[in-house]
């Protein structure tokens, strides 16, 4: 557990966006397992933290919720995004793009700069 | 967009919040069962796979904890916590709060009120556009910075300057209205063409007038008030082009000046009719060196500062002096802004009420503190246990504070009622006293000083307790049951008592200073007796108006029989300038034995013309010579009766009966000095000799040797004064009974005794002094339920220790002064700090005070002796229930 990392601040919302435009509708503890996985098991979420973040995502407009049934047929709630919901991925996106990419720039070796 | 989106949602959420965790719940649950399952299908035991499932979600209460908190508004949540849990504590100790409430409420509604006034006397602008730039003008004189302006120069005035948009004279005049229903007098004013232009008001109807229609010999026009154009032409829209018939001469109405415009500043007030100034017959009008108490408003142009004015107005009155030596030497013009010249006499007043009405709301503060110091104690085991319980101190306070700030403001709102009836109360009481007072109303700006003086005040009241208890350590306070701190609260407390004490004290000095200055100017002489005179204005028939003087003089004559015919009328006499504090005339004169002296280096005094029945009337003792008699008409010789103060200044060496002074006039007559009499305090009662009235000296004239040219303008309307018997009711209507009798165009108007005009002179110092003295006994009371309260307290705290005291032998007499010491050493020390601060601070109010020093000694002996005694008696009663005490019983409650 020692070495893997913290969810940073402020990605969790778009990791839950990315995971439900790839999977379509998708329940809370799915959302969870699929980023987990999807990190390679490199980060350490903490199941519990997301239920406050699709709330929020769901206040903002960009993720609505309905219960459904899970594929073992368990009453569950699911989330899908919603128009705006995907709206706001693209924008974060291009901005996380952008982010790293000025990043990157910064730990390029000094020669190539 | 979607911050407010889910700002609303969360607010929702706070609503229905029950419905939503439910579901959160079943969420939760269906998440560890497909968790658990999973587990289970990796092969984990069953107790390990559900523990897995809850460790990696991080705790179900958790969870739903963080997504409580997201779901609504977790801080609006915690004071809509505070605030219910406040309002069941307040109830719960209804005794409590019904005594802050009201001892803040006393003091909140006390300066909303006062606020209201000084906010609509000071600080509202005046209800004309651009206000600021509103300037009214005297001219000043070697003996009168603030004289009238002459009509020559004021034209000059207008002409050469170069800093006034526009400028307008105007002076006072009462015109009686003939033809329509029985005769009236109405208000009425001569005025230059600009005047209402430079006020910024428009008339509703027609038009003002032109220049060219303010020059003698103009068709009479006139515009007329809403008022008078309801009461007498039932608003009719074509009233323009009418005819209204004051004193005998038709004029044309051209414009009908609205209701709204209202103004009192000097002697320029709203009046019902306006009227071109060329039309006065005045023979002195357009003599530069006349003095007819005309004045001028003017408005500055845009960017020009009062300063630049002055300058300008400088080079100006410096050209007429260099053109006009011989009248304009020594003549300047005097600007004052409308606004300080309407305000600028009230406002030490004001302030001085604002600053004791903060006293008021201080001592409130301290009281409520020290209740709130009191609860607090008792409630200590109960912040304690929330502490040790995981409460941290600043949410602690926060609820303390709550719960002060919700006393604040119900106080607040009961406090602005009680002010929008003080107001109405106090406005109806005091009239007199403030200019503006139709302007005065609780407003906005109002609202929102009672709205911060609420809220400063629940801090005020609120803070000490709140950190004395955040402060407290939980152990020990748990460990003491309820009676921790009960030192530091003594301390504090005490602290409290003499800070009201102080207050108080410094209140009770104002009111005291007030009280002895009125009773100083009620006791000084004002030269003359106004008990039982009457004055009152009059006119004669329009038809004698510029008629034969004889004829004039022969009507007054017998207007004098039949007032003196009247049954308990016992003297009458005619008044120009004669009535003391309400308007006065002047002339310049020299004495015969000199050279005639420049116009402008011309002696001056106060001239009077009375009846021969005057001294009668008024009550003045003949020092020297005669009196005026019967005889002393128009075609016997021209005589003078001068005041005591004139004769030690022009005649200080020789006997004036005899001597001859020349009057600075058209026909340079000449008066030989027959009487000598008392000197009258003209300038009202507080007006010392050496005070901004110079002119001092005064000369009385017969009535009946007045000039014919000034006799033939009196028609239209001059006092009389009479002394009665009986009240001055019965005696007006017997007066308005001979004036119908003699002719139906015989108008009598504003009478007034002189008793009343006094008393008006005095209104604001009353005003100050009622209030003062008001706000005073509040902090009187105030001061006395705290003090009261620590004693007893001591009592409370220490009832064992004086049972031990008492059962080792102590008296109660010992008690008894034990206790009342402790008190005294409290009363002590509040009034020793209240007098160091009263010496600081009653020299603010040195304007207010007539004949006694803001530092009087007697005064805050009195007081301060007043304040120890009822402090004493307060202590007393808790005190002597400490001599009751049964040693027995104390002893045993251990």
């Amino acid at each position: 557990m020692g070495d893997k990392r913290d969810v940073w601040q402020g990605t969790l919302a778009l990791m839950v966006l990315k995971t439900l435009e790839t999977m379509g509708p998708q329940h809370g503890y799915g959302i969870a397992r699929r980023i987990e996985q999807t990190s390679g098991s490199q980060l350490s979420l903490n199941y519990g933290t997301l239920y406050p973040a699709l709330l929020k995502l769901e206040q903002e407009g960009a993720i609505a919720s309905e219960w459904g049934f899970s594929e073992n047929n368990r009453k569950a709630k699911f989330y899908k995004l919603t128009r705006a919901g995907r709206k706001l991925l693209e924008r974060e996106t291009r901005d996380w793009e952008q982010t790293t990419a000025i990043l990157a720039r910064f730990f390029r070796p000094a020669e190539e700069a | 967009m979607q911050k407010i989106t889910a700002l609303w949602m969360r607010l929702r959420g706070m609503m229905h919040s029950g419905h939503a965790e439910d579901d959160f719940g079943a969420e939760l649950e269906s998440h560890l069962q497909m968790h658990i399952e999973d587990n289970l299908r990796a092969g984990m035991l069953p107790e390990e796979a559900r523990r897995d499932a809850l460790i990696k979600l991080g705790g179900v209460e958790q969870t739903k904890q963080a997504y409580r908190e997201r779901e609504g508004l977790p801080w609006l949540e915690t004071i809509w916590q505070d605030m219910r849990f406040a309002l069941r504590m307040l109830h719960k100790d209804l005794r409590f709060t019904a005594i802050a409430v009201l001892t803040l409420t006393l003091g909140i509604g006390a300066n909303s009120a006062i606020f209201s006034i000084v906010n609509g006397v000071l600080l509202n602008p005046l209800p004309f556009p651009h206000p600021e730039q509103l300037i009214f003008l005297h001219e000043s004189k070697p003996n009168f910075e603030t004289g009238s302006i002459s009509l020559p120069n004021f034209q000059d005035w207008r002409k050469d300057n170069h800093s006034f948009s526009t400028m307008a004279a105007f002076r006072e005049y009462y015109f009686s209205l003939m033809g329509m229903g029985a005769a009236e007098q109405l208000d009425g004013q001569f005025m230059t063409s600009d005047f209402f232009e430079t006020l910024g008001v428009k008339p509703i109807l027609g038009r003002t007038f032109t220049r060219a229609e303010e020059l003698p010999g103009a068709g009479p026009v006139v515009l007329i008030s809403q008022g008078l154009w309801q009461r007498k032409f039932g608003a009719s829209p074509d009233v323009l082009g009418k005819g209204i018939t004051l004193e005998e001469k038709s004029y044309t109405i051209i414009g009908v000046v609205p209701a709204s415009f209202r103004i009192s500043v000097f002697n320029l007030r709203n009046r019902d009719v306006y009227v071109p100034i060329g039309q006065w017959k005045n023979p002195v009008l357009n003599n530069r060196d006349a003095g007819l108490g005309i004045r001028a408003i003017a408005r500055l142009k845009p960017g020009v500062s009062i300063e630049q004015a002055n300058a300008d107005m400088q080079r100006v009155t410096a050209n007429l002096t260099q053109a006009f030596p011989d009248t304009d030497k020594d003549v300047g013009a005097k600007l004052v802004p409308l606004k300080e010249q309407m305000v600028g006499d009230v406002r030490p007043l004001l302030l001085v009420l604002l600053a004791a009405v903060g006293f008021v709301l201080l001592i409130a503060c301290v009281n409520v503190a020290s209740l709130m110091l009191a609860r607090s104690t008792g409630r200590m085991r109960e912040f304690a246990v929330r502490i040790a319980l995981g409460a941290g101190r600043r949410r602690v306070i926060r609820q303390l504070l709550t719960e002060n700030l919700m006393l604040a403001f119900v106080a607040g709102a009961l406090g602005l009622l009680l002010a929008v009836w003080g107001i109405h109360a106090g406005l109806k009481l005091l009239p007199a006293a403030l200019p503006r007072a139709e302007e005065i109303g609780l407003d906005f700006r109002g609202l929102l000083f009672t709205m911060a003086v609420s809220l400063l005040a629940g801090m005020l009241f609120g803070l000490v307790p709140a950190l004395k208890i955040s402060q407290a350590d939980p152990q020990t306070a748990l460990k003491e049951g309820g009676r921790g701190a009960s030192t530091t609260r003594h301390r504090a407390q005490s602290i409290f008592v003499v800070m009201e004490m102080a207050i108080a004290l410094v209140l009770l000095i104002g009111a005291g200073l007030m009280v002895r200055s009125l009773a100083h100017l009620w006791n000084v002489n004002p030269g003359f007796n106004p008990h039982n005179v009457l004055e009152f204005g009059y006119t004669l028939p329009p038809s004698l108006a510029h008629g034969n003087p004889d004829t004039i003089r022969a009507a007054y004559h017998d207007f004098d029989n039949r007032l003196a015919a009247i049954p308990g009328v016992k003297a009458v006499s005619q008044s120009w300038g004669a009535i003391p504090f309400n308007g006065d005339d002047e002339r310049s004169f020299w004495l015969e034995d000199q050279p005639k002296p420049a116009s402008n280096q011309m002696s001056m005094a106060l001239l009077y013309l009375v009846g021969p029945d005057y001294l009668k009337v008024m009550d003045i003792p003949l020092r020297r010579g005669r009196f005026f008699t019967e005889h002393d008409d128009a075609k016997s010789p021209l005589v003078a009766v001068i005041d005591n103060t004139f004769a030690r200044k022009y005649f200080p060496d020789e006997d004036p009966i005899g001597k001859r002074i020349v009057l600075d006039d058209s026909s340079g007559r000449k008066l030989e000095i027959i009487g000598v009499v008392g000197h009258v305090k003209q300038w009202g009662l507080d007006a010392s000799l050496d005070s901004k009235f110079p002119l001092q000296a005064q000369m009385y004239t017969p009535w009946m040797q007045a000039s014919d040219s000034f006799i033939q303008l009196a028609p239209g309307g001059i006092n009389a004064m009479v002394r009665y018997m009986g009240t001055s009711e019965a005696t007006v209507a017997a007066i308005r009974r001979i004036l119908d009798q003699i002719s139906d165009q015989q108008i009598m108007y504003d009478p007034q005794t002189m008793d009343s005009i006094i008393s008006d002179s005095l209104a604001d110092r009353r005003f100050a002094m009622v209030l003062l003295g008001l706000f005073a006994a509040l902090a009187l009371v105030l001061a006395s339920v705290g003090i009261y309260g620590v004693i007893a307290y001591v009592v409370e705290q220490r009832t064992q220790e004086i049972g031990i005291r008492m059962a080792l032998g102590a008296q109660r007499s010992d008690v008894l002064r034990f206790m009342l010491w402790e008190g005294a050493r409290l009363a002590l020390t509040g009034i020793a700090t209240g007098i160091v601060t009263a010496l600081l601070l009653t020299r603010l109010m040195t304007k207010l005070l007539y004949g006694v020093s803001a530092t009087d000694p007697l005064t805050f002996a009195v007081v301060a002796m007043l304040l120890a005694i009822i402090a004493l008696a307060a202590c007393f009663f808790p005190a002597r229930r400490a001599t009751c005490i049964d040693p027995m019983q104390a002893l045993r409650a251990e």
